[in-house]
């Protein structure tokens, strides 16, 4: 990754024209020619720095809903445990955290009622309690982190 | 809100955008639009902000930033809107959320800091507590150990889901 890939990365994580050729517009607004431009979102997207180029959705509005949910694992249990949590499709995150509630994980699906029972079938499956704690509020950040 | 057109078209998108000289014209060729429509509706529902953001989605670790702290605080309600608002100013802060107090684990408010490693992160954390008086509150600072999951967006005509930013 080189100064122009870092200026790519943080002109493109504030947002991506829409209008008839936004790669020449992007272009422009960074001195380079669309095709050097397009070369190398195709890079960063293949070595994986870019996880991906497009749209970033509420969920929210669009009838899903999403939630933050924790477990305390037993140490012992940990692996098992993640195999079982990670195996669910509406597991969209999920992380080990420094704490007694260990395990961290962000629950997507399309409806309330589906949070719900997968929340059930994990503690099923998993015999410990999970505990839900869906946000209340948003406060807006200005996701950007300089590359 | 949503019309059957538009599902088809964020499905179309959801995977991302081509990388082409005429992207949206691209696009439309797939699902029957022509490049004009894909435009207008796209550019509506930015505005209605059903779509947050257009643009790159990061992968933290390839960046530099390999660490990335929940910190939640046990505040009064009524400074928590307030507080919420100073606190996702700041550039460093990821996300910010208010969240329903438990039992077992009484923080309301919640914000995650990325940063190159934990000094640094910690040293940014210094410098919310100062700015926002959040040093008396009850808190709890959470380093991730692992990553097991990340994934981006999920989005199909039938299916409806989002992931924040981990």
């Amino acid at each position: 990754m080189d100064d122009i890939d870092r200026h790519i990365i943080n002109t493109l994580q504030t947002g991506f024209p829409i209008c008839d050729a936004p790669y020449r517009q992007v272009a422009e607004s960074l001195s380079i020619n669309e095709t050097e431009l397009l070369t190398r979102l195709q890079a960063l997207l293949a070595d994986g720095t870019l996880t991906r180029f497009g749209p970033l959705y509420n969920a929210e509005q669009m009838g899903g809903a999403l939630t933050l949910a924790a477990v305390k694992v037993p140490t012992e249990r940990f692996d098992k445990v993640t195999d079982i949590i990670n195996a669910f499709p509406e597991v969209a995150h999920n992380y080990a955290r420094n704490h007694k509630l260990n395990m961290w994980f962000v629950l997507a699906t399309e409806t309330s009622e589906q949070q719900r029972q997968t929340i059930n079938t994990i503690e099923g499956q998993t015999g410990l309690t999970v505990y839900n704690m869906p946000k209340l509020k948003e406060y807006f950040v200005n996701l950007k982190l300089e590359a | 809100m949503l019309d059957a057109r538009d599902i088809e078209l964020l499905a179309q998108v959801s995977d991302g955008l081509p990388l082409c000289p005429r992207p949206y014209a691209q696009i439309g060729m797939a699902i029957g639009m022509d490049e004009a429509e894909i435009i207008s509706r796209l550019t509506l529902l930015k505005n209605q902000g059903l779509i947050k953001r257009l643009g790159v989605i990061v992968k933290h670790r390839p960046l530099g930033y390999r660490a990335n702290a929940m910190i939640v605080w046990n505040v009064p309600d009524g400074l928590i809107k307030q507080l919420g608002r100073h606190i996702s100013r700041f550039s460093f802060v990821t996300l910010c959320y208010q969240r329903p107090k438990l039992p077992i684990w009484p923080y309301n408010l919640y914000c995650m800091i990325h940063g190159k490693d934990r000094a640094t992160v910690l040293a940014q954390l210094a410098q919310l507590d100062n700015a926002c008086g959040l040093a008396n509150f009850e808190r709890q600072i959470l380093f991730s150990r692992r990553c097991f999951k990340q994934r981006g967006a999920v989005y199909q005509a039938q299916q409806t889901q989002e992931t924040a930013n981990g």
